[in-house]
């Protein structure tokens, strides 16, 4: 693709302002109210952006699942969120080795299978009672503090935090600086400029990690590959796409977990008779949490595409090197994905296939990690506090509307 | 019911280990295998489940 313009249907005569992306929540749980309107009316539609230019809508679950596994839209657009972020909605330069979010197969699938073997349902299931003892000594910790305590900075980042250092190798003293640098890359206002030199500085962080473990190598993910980068040195692991790799690992690995812990925690408390099914029957938590991934749908602005060549996709012509956005949350609320009052929070159902997780062959990669620490922490911390209650009203509570990934900036609680 | 499973197409997710674990499994490098490929009656709703939630579609069904 050399002409990397996005724009190719903006008539200059076309009367109405197109609308935005839906961004306007009446609930903290429930996604604009537009997207129920948009299934129903216009399933694919067309949306302005911010920065200029325009591109697609898709609210329909399954279109959204149809567009994530067909090869002819391109992962390209990447993190670049030109559908919120106020940047010229150009293409970014070709990705980097390892960037596995922003690639096509078959190069995405070269990158992805080394470090699939990590996150099997069988490696997570061994690191589940460590899971718990972090989390018990996080609780233990905030029992001794007494409420109210801020529970994002008191357990849903440490938690995810230290569990994904323990596993990448990463010293559990430098998260302030890998929790800053996320903050700066996921916020929506950051300008190009801003998100560039976080993402550069987290490079040269996960560099000199990488070069430390060659030197010294350790029971640890980052060591592991790389070892096996250094055994096969016509593999697809150089040290940039190490570096690229375990940058990538790092940040997915906490900020998305911890922020479902946070409003998941909150969800719960504010639909009591369903906190009190899953405090009834613990055995519920796995149900629990498929339900709140769905209800909730973090990824809240959804996933970018750019299509490949002209196409047909839920009755809509798209162009070529148009962007598609696949909005993860409104899928998850379509009745098309077969379950009863989908608007409806429902601890007991049973397993759903959402797309919290998105769908094709860039489906989160760290799922089983989320699950094991969602449940872990959730059913824990009802356990340990049975009077947890927020310290705030919902009217205060700090949303994170401006960030790609949705949750609490803070969430005060006591009990 | 005969099943079938595309590993080349597998992304390794284990969603499938998950909801049908009599059916299937992954292997170290977390690629899924069959564990069964007749799986008894009684196990059908898990495995339609597990193939419409895989994300690869490589998991297909057969009545015999
Ligand atoms: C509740 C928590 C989480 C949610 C909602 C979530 C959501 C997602 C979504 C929607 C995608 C697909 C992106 C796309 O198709 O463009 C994704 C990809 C990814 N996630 Fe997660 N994630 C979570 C937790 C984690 C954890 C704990 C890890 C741990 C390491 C992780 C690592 C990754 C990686 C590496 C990818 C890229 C996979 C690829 O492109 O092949 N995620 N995640
Ligand atoms: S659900 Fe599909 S993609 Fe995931 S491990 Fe099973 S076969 Fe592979």
């Amino acid at each position: 693709m050399a002409d990397t313009s996005v724009h190719p249907t903006d008539q200059p005569g076309a009367q109405q302002p197109l609308p935005g992306l839906p961004r306007h929540r009446t609930c903290p749980f429930d996604p604009a109210p537009e997207y129920a309107r948009l299934r129903e009316d216009a399933p694919v539609s067309r949306i302005a952006f911010p920065g200029g230019g325009s591109g697609w809508l898709v609210t329909r679950y399954e279109d959204v699942r149809a567009m994530l596994a067909d090869p002819r839209f391109s992962s390209r657009v990447g993190l670049t969120a030109p559908h919120v972020r106020p940047n010229p909605a150009t293409l970014p330069e070709v990705p980097l080795p390892g960037a596995l979010l922003r690639l096509d197969e078959p190069e995405h699938a070269r990158y992805r299978r080394p470090v699939m073997r990590a996150f099997t349902v069988k490696r997570v299931q061994q690191l589940r009672p460590r899971i718990q003892q972090i989390v018990e000594e996080r609780l233990d910790a905030m029992e001794r503090a007494g409420g109210p305590v801020d529970l994002v900075a008191e357990l849903a980042l440490p938690v995810t935090s230290l569990v994904i250092c323990e596993l990448l190798g990463v010293s559990y003293d430098d998260r302030g600086t890998f929790q800053g640098l996320a903050g700066r890359i996921l916020a929506v206002d950051a300008s190009p400029e801003q998100s560039q030199q976080a993402r550069q500085a987290l490079g040269s962080f996960m560099a000199e990690l990488v070069a430390a473990k060659r030197r010294t190598p350790g029971d640890d993910l980052i060591s592991t590959l790389v070892a096996q980068a250094d055994a096969d040195p016509d593999g697809p692991l150089d040290d940039v796409a190490l570096t690229v790799l375990g940058s990538l690992l790092l940040i997915a690995g906490h900020e998305t977990t911890a922020n479902m812990i946070a409003l998941g925690t909150l969800t719960l408390l504010h639909h009591p008779d369903q906190l009190a099914a899953l405090r009834g029957d613990p055995a519920l938590a796995d149900r629990a949490v498929e339900e709140l991934l769905r209800y909730l749908t973090i990824i809240q602005f959804g996933l970018t595409r750019v299509a490949t060549e002209d196409l047909t996709l839920g009755g809509q012509g798209i162009r070529a090197g148009e962007i598609v956005v696949a909005s993860l949350p409104s899928a998850n609320r379509d009745p098309g994905l077969g379950i009863d009052d989908p608007d409806r929070l429902d601890v007991t159902r049973g397993p759903s296939a959402h797309v919290a997780f998105g769908y094709g062959p860039h489906q989160c990669l760290g799922q089983q990690l989320a699950r094991a620490e969602l449940q872990t922490t959730l059913t824990s911390l009802f356990a340990r506090f049975p009077g947890l209650r927020p310290a705030v009203s919902l009217d205060e509570a700090a949303f994170r509307d401006d960030m790609l990934i949705y949750g609490l900036h803070r969430l005060p609680v006591t009990w | 019911m005969r099943i079938t499973l595309d590993q080349d197409r597998c992304c390794g997710a284990g969603t499938c280990v998950l909801t049908a674990p009599d059916v299937f499994d992954q292997d170290d490098d977390g690629i899924a295998v069959l564990l069964d490929a007749q799986p008894p009656a009684h196990l059908a709703a898990a495995v339609r489940d597990a193939a419409a939630r895989c994300p690869a579609a490589a998991i297909r069904m057969e009545a015999e």
